[in-house]
């Protein structure tokens, strides 16, 4: 076997698709079941020159993150549930400062310490929704370790090119679930590095003034220019303001950067599609269950298919809507009490083809107990 | 360089009440910085959210406002991932040790380089007067209008303890000992502490009938002593200002770099 070639947890082809994205920071703390992030980085990091810090909880862990990314670095920090809700006040700061990070969030049952060492896909809205006021945000996920990889990847690009946090919702099946992984060689995938100002030193560096494509040139906090950095609202100097056409303009920016570019940010995967009837939608290691499924009733005459989201934040609604337009029948498959089925249902035409396969007991949704409730669906009982 | 250069002056006048205590501090610590000759292109300020926070707007450093109680959390993001900066974080008495009382015991632990400076009027004066952790034990506030029954840290004790390597007093009346303290605590290589007591007539001041902003720097005047002083022999009430730790122990983003030679040798 080539040294490219390994046979990895999830959480570890997290962290070799971070290296592998220039990851040079990493804070954070423990936690079931994300804690192998953690500890893969403390000895991968330093080989490379990068730095790794355990901070004193979750909340100086995304702080420390954002610190370091302003001065120049790529950045993450990994976490699961009760830490994920601690990183939410740190989260609103990096949209509102517009700072690159990523966030991963291997996730497990809650609410509260709930089910530490089981999955769930319980915290989709949370990403969407836990940190207060108006705001986007985007967030991956996949299904296979291959894809954990270049998903991590791609996180880290989105992170620079929209100047934003990316949260990577992955689950405690995939997290700990052992399979392998091929690492592409250098430049394999394109990666996307800070785009830096060409301002001179010495001219004024304006930090909040976006280019004509909307993007922000930044400047590594502590070198050549010198600004402020605040979680008010501000303007193009980065200084605080209140003044309503000050306040309503970035909110505006900070939404339109993301939801404008709704179909590029877009990642999924299509297995039997075309003349698909009856579709799954599914992600993370729920549509591993319901590609078993598939795979299944294909040969058996089913035209059934799945759409395996991989971008959940900013909902791809219009992509959603167009493969939906004739399906018969549209199952969610997911392990929490509809999430995702919820802004499916508001993309589709006909929400009331529109049904729920779920789980949320701590246990893998297994495929069948999707065929089960296929059948009920169906009205064949089971 | 004349300390006026350090300021942005766009943004004067400040927006501290007549009276406060935070612009006697911004003047201590920018002739400080001044003393030293350091250049604002190396001074990296990181402040949290409240009255005290606010400095970091005034100054022409690189400046990073961020969110209550943390600043310690991002400087350590800052300093780590560029150790050559001087950093400095100003913070207020319940911005640093109510919300961030963990950040400041574990950058202490950790003896990362840099300067946090407590700004303390002991009281919450952005929200308008809530008891904080250095309120002290009696003492009124709009949150304890039948007296506060907290009894207060001591700045100096905690920090001592939690590990910090430079640990000083002093109050916005003495304002030569401010200077020449924060001097060195700038200097110094470690995480150092300077407590600052700062006087509020708007909310502290008020509420416990302390007088005008006179009134309260006579009070520091009166109520402080310098460390070991013979005065706090005969008064143990009095506070003592100084320097109470200077000690050299190893600094973190030092001990990282071991950290990345033990990792590139192959070593552990």
């Amino acid at each position: 076997m080539s040294d490219n070639v390994k046979f990895v947890q999830g959480n570890e082809a997290c962290v070799e698709g971070a290296l592998y994205a220039g990851l040079n920071f990493f804070a954070g703390y423990p936690i079931t079941p994300s804690t192998e992030v953690a500890e893969a980085l403390s000895s991968r990091l330093p080989q490379k020159g990068g730095k790794f810090i355990q901070m004193e909880d979750e909340i100086a862990s995304i702080c420390a993150i954002i610190g370091a990314s302003l001065t120049g670095h790529k950045v993450m920090t990994a976490t699961s549930g009760p830490g994920f809700s601690l990183m939410q006040e740190g989260l609103g700061y990096a949209i509102m400062a517009e700072i690159p990070c990523v966030i991963v969030n291997v996730q497990r049952g809650g609410p509260s310490t709930g089910n530490p060492t089981h999955v769930s896909q319980g915290d989709i809205n949370q990403a969407r929704w836990g940190t207060h006021g108006d705001h986007a945000v985007i967030a991956l996920t996949a299904s296979n370790h291959q894809d954990v990889f270049a998903i991590t990847v791609d996180a880290f690009n989105l992170a620079e090119t929209y100047r934003t946090p990316v949260v990577l919702l992955f689950d405690e099946v995939l997290g700990h679930m052992r399979e392998k992984l091929t690492i592409p060689d250098p430049g394999q995938i394109p990666l996307v590095e800070r785009l830096w100002t060409s301002v001179k030193e010495g001219v004024d560096y304006h930090p909040y003034l976006p280019r004509e494509d909307g993007r922000l040139p930044m400047s590594d906090f502590g070198g050549v220019h010198r600004y402020n950095v605040t979680g008010l609202f501000h303007d193009m100097w980065g200084f605080p303001s209140a003044d309503p056409g000050v306040v309503h303009g970035l909110l505006r920016h900070l939404v339109d950067k993301i939801y404008n570019n709704e179909n590029a940010i877009a990642r999924y995967k299509e297995y039997y599609m075309e003349d698909a009837r009856t579709i799954f939608i599914s992600y993370g290691s729920s549509a591993r269950s319901a590609l078993h499924v598939v795979e299944y009733l294909r040969p058996r005459g089913v035209p059934i298919g799945l759409l395996e989201l991989q971008t959940l934040w900013p909902f791809p609604s219009r992509i959603v809507r167009e493969k939906c337009a004739d399906a018969q029948a549209v199952v969610v498959v997911e392990m929490n009490m509809g999430q995702i089925l919820n802004e499916v249902k508001t993309a589709v035409d006909r929400p009331d083809s529109v049904y729920l396969a779920n789980r949320i007991d701590g246990t893998l949704i297994t495929p069948t107990d999707i065929r089960n409730i296929l059948r009920v669906i169906q009205g064949k009982g089971v | 360089m004349a300390v006026r250069d350090y300021l942005r002056e766009r943004f004067f006048p400040h927006m501290w009440c007549p009276g406060c205590g935070h612009g006697t501090i911004l003047g201590a610590l920018l002739r400080a910085v001044e003393s030293l000759g350091l250049k604002k292109s190396e001074m990296v300020m990181v402040s949290g959210i409240g009255c005290s926070s606010r400095i970091s707007g005034y100054v022409d450093f690189h400046t990073l406002h961020t969110l209550h109680g943390r600043a310690l959390a991002f400087a350590t993001g800052v300093k780590l991932s560029r150790p050559e900066v001087k950093l400095m974080v100003p913070m207020g008495d319940g911005d640093a040790l109510a919300i961030g009382g963990n950040h400041f015991i574990h950058a202490a632990r950790r003896n990362i380089d840099m300067t946090a400076i407590v700004m303390n009027n002991r009281i919450y004066g952005m929200t308008g007067g809530q008891y904080s952790p250095l309120t002290g034990y009696g003492a009124l506030a709009t949150t304890a209008p039948y007296r506060n029954i907290d009894h207060g840290f001591d700045v100096v004790t905690l920090a001592s303890a939690a590990g910090a390597t430079f640990v000083a007093r002093t109050t916005a009346y003495h304002v030569q000992q401010a200077k020449d303290i924060l001097q060195k605590a700038i200097a110094h290589k470690g995480f150092s502490v300077v407590e600052i007591l700062s006087q509020c007539p708007t909310y502290f001041g008020r509420k416990n009938r302390m007088g005008s902003a006179v009134d309260m720097l006579r009070w520091f005047k009166e109520n402080t002593t310098k460390i070991g002083s013979k005065a706090k022999a005969e008064n143990p009430d009095l506070i003592e200002r100084g320097i109470f730790v200077e000690k050299q122990l190893p600094e973190y983003c030092s001990e990282y770099d071991k950290v990345l030679e033990r990792a590139q040798s192959g070593g552990s």
